[in-house]
């Protein structure tokens, strides 16, 4: 198929996701401003000033508000986004819940940062990673261009039938959100196209009214939620033909996990996040010293591409797990854990913690966790605080 | 505009919240959603915050819901009908004909406690609906604990009696006036004992372009503890004593509208409540005295708020 000629600009992270979410034909934003979300909730209210955006843009008064205002929007059979960060995911704790629960197909990008106390700015994993069980689908980018691309995605996918559950886009706060990197924007046209589908059956209306949101009771609940989980499990496959059908429009994919030399390596750092471009930079400077190193980027985190992961990992001699967020009292941080039980114990995962509060990870840093993983200076089942200050 | 309620006949035959919904005999709140909705035309939409209403009337796999209704949590109805809101009218920008009146019901502790940031929020925005605040006093789903909306005096779980303390301290927060200080387009309290002067109302709010609100008084057979059967004579006595004035708020002119000019004791509303028994004691005296001055002054605040506030804006409208 012929694609579009490209436009090609420098926009900071925040600013492509705005974009494309202007593109994406949204009806209703509904947001809250937190640093280093910022700029996309400005930017839209710029869009929304100058008659571009399309849809409405609520102004609310507080992340809480911000993601019921997204329910109600929801509901009407609205195209629905709303993005936030750390303090305000946290506030919105209650609602994630209830939105993968209603099974609303509202997408969010989340500017990862850190959790207070102490207060800090900068990025971490640890505002999604503590509300990684809300039912929401999950995705890591690694760069600018990846966050632009994943946002049209998203929405393809959420508001598929059968799938109709939330996703959250992550990406670091300040290392992406405010990057300015280089990216090929498609035309409007295209991607209104590749995002048309008729209004939902099931929505507020008059004319066929519906409960939405009814009470249920233990000889209920319960499958209500394994409805949810199997929903997770059919996005597995739908992400698939969204990347094919995105692949069409603009001639980029990058699949549930990216793998650099994984099979038959010495060792392969799993990773999740733009640190995942740092630990390939390292591994290639290695390798091309004559080593065997490799990485899996897992950027589809829920639902978890389980064989996939598995597949990459059968042949690797050694596996680190990395995470950039911290789960105190536990052996290791939610990446590790889940790349252990995909595993089940047929090869040893270390694991490490890295990049908290914004903590630089350099390429440097990099080949020197690939040297601890040789020396076996990461072996035990707990993390190892890679970084810290002693 | 708006056409005023006179009589039944001219009420729509169809029940907006069908019978069989497990909200108790003599449920006031029952009462309110059925005038407030069968005034208001049929296309409307409800959004409902947890509460007794919400989990009496819709417990899956049934609803006693003829209209289209949404549910989320408790302190965001009025947030989720700004979403709502604002879906309508970007669908509708869109060419899809989706205007419909939005109306929520909230009780007093998602109205006045932890639903009022979402409030607050919403009628600032200047979203499009009518907010109904069903006021049984306390958080009865939960078994009657106080809320910012239990009158002074009341015994609740939270608020109980006893040497130390004789039931709740300090006064019922002041709901309308926190409305009214949004300056939205219209704003009234309402008891369905004046089921007249409550649809009337409904009809006047729904005819504003902008965030409306009703404070409707829903005694609770179980909180306040008095027969089913009074449900409607408790709402008639409170209004009957000055104990919850009927006035709206238009414009931001203030209007009486249902002058109570030789209010009866406001004992008599009290003392068939289980809820005030021990304010008859002895001890208790001082207690049922600023309760009687505060109804009092109240209503005087009311009527002199009425007269300003008509020669500074000028006379209303009706
Ligand atoms: C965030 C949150 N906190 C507490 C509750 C528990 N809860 C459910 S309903 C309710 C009280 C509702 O009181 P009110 O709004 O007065 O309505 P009523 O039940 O009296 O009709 C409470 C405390 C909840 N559902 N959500």
């Amino acid at each position: 198929m012929s694609l579009q000629p490209l436009r090609v600009a420098a926009l900071q992270g925040d600013e492509a996701v705005a974009e494309a979410v202007r593109q994406s034909g949204v009806d209703v934003v509904a947001a809250y401003p937190i640093t280093p979300q910022t700029i996309i909730v400005e930017k839209l209210a710029e869009y929304a000033a100058k008659g571009n955006l399309g849809g409405e843009f609520v102004s609310v008064e507080s992340e809480h508000s911000a993601l019921s205002a997204c329910v109600g929007a929801s509901l009407t059979g609205a195209r629905v986004f709303t993005a936030t960060s750390s303090q305000g995911l946290a506030y919105m704790h209650e609602m994630l819940y209830n939105v993968s629960g209603m099974r609303l197909p509202v997408v969010m990008a989340v500017a990862n940062r850190a959790l207070s106390a102490p207060l800090v700015l900068n990025a971490d994993h640890s505002d999604m990673m503590g509300s990684r069980d809300s039912g929401w689908i999950q995705v890591y980018a690694e760069n600018v261009e990846e966050m632009y691309d994943r946002t049209i995605q998203l929405f393809k996918l959420c508001e598929d039938p059968r799938v109709l559950l939330p996703a959250a886009l992550n990406f670091e706060g300040f290392i992406l959100s405010h990057d300015k990197e280089r990216v090929r924007l498609l035309d409007d046209e295209p991607v209104r196209r590749f995002l048309e589908r008729p209004r939902p059956r099931h929505r507020l209306d008059p004319a066929d009214p519906f409960t939405f949101g009814a009470m249920a009771t233990p000889e209920t609940y319960y499958e209500f939620r394994m409805q949810q989980s199997e929903a997770m499990e059919t996005a597995l496959h739908v992400f698939d033909e969204v990347e094919r059908g995105f692949e069409g429009i603009s001639g980029r994919r990058y699949g549930a996990v990216d793998a650099y030399n994984t099979d038959d390596a010495d060792v392969v750092m799993v990773i999740n996040g733009s640190a995942a471009g740092t630990m390939r930079a390292a591994a290639r400077g290695l390798n091309a010293a004559g080593e065997n190193v490799g990485v899996l980027s897992i950027k589809l985190f829920r639902p978890f591409p389980l064989e996939q992961v598995v597949s990459h990992l059968s042949r690797a001699r050694a596996v680190v797990a990395m995470d950039r967020s911290m789960s105190p009292g536990a052996p290791s941080g939610p990446v590790s854990e889940d790349v252990k039980a995909a595993l089940q114990a047929t090869k040893p995962v270390m694991s490490v913690v890295y990049g908290i509060g914004g903590r630089d990870l350099s390429t440097e840093d990099g080949k020197k966790i690939f040297g601890m993983a040789k020396e076996g200076s990461l072996s035990g089942s707990r993390s190892v605080m890679y970084g810290v200050k002693v | 505009m708006y056409e005023q309620v006179k009589g039944l006949k001219e009420l729509p035959a169809d029940e907006p919240l069908s019978p069989g919904h497990r909200l108790c005999p003599g449920c006031g709140a029952s009462i309110v959603v059925r005038q407030v909705l069968l005034a208001a035309p049929k296309d409307a939409i409800v959004a409902n915050a947890t509460g007794c209403l919400e989990v009496s009337t819709a417990i899956y796999p049934y609803s006693a819901w003829n209209r289209p209704w949404a549910h989320s949590a408790f302190e965001n109805a009025a947030a989720v009908a700004s979403g709502i809101d604002a879906g309508l009218k970007a669908l509708s920008r869109r060419g899809e004909a989706r205007e419909h009146p939005i109306i929520v019901f909230g009780g007093d502790g998602g109205t006045y406690d932890i639903g009022m940031q979402a409030l607050s929020g919403a009628l600032e925005r200047g979203h499009r609906f009518l907010y109904v605040c069903y006021d049984n006093e306390a958080y009865m789903n939960t078994g009657i604990q106080r809320s910012g909306g239990t009158p002074r005096g009341a015994w609740t779980t939270t608020t109980q009696v006893g040497p130390a303390m004789a039931g709740k301290q300090g006064s019922k927060k002041d709901l309308l006036s926190i409305v009214v200080s949004h300056r939205v387009p219209y704003a009234a309290t309402a008891s369905i004992s004046h089921w007249r002067d409550l649809m009337t109302k409904v009809r006047k709010a729904l005819s504003k372009d902008g965030p409306t609100f009703l404070h409707v008084l829903a005694p609770c057979t179980r909180g306040w503890r008095y027969d089913p059967e009074k449900t409607i004579r408790m709402a008639r006595l409170a209004v009957e004593t000055r104990f919850f004035p009927l006035y709206e708020v238009e414009g931001g002119v203030y209007r009486v509208t249902f002058p109570v000019t030789s209010p009866k004791p406001v004992e008599e509303y009290l003392k068939p409540q289980g809820r005030y028994s021990h304010l008859f004691h002895p001890e208790n005296a001082s207690e049922l005295e600023t309760i009687r001055k505060e109804v009092d002054d109240n209503y005087a605040r009311i009527e002199k708020l009425s007269q300003l506030t008509g020669q500074l804006y000028g006379q209303k409208t009706a």
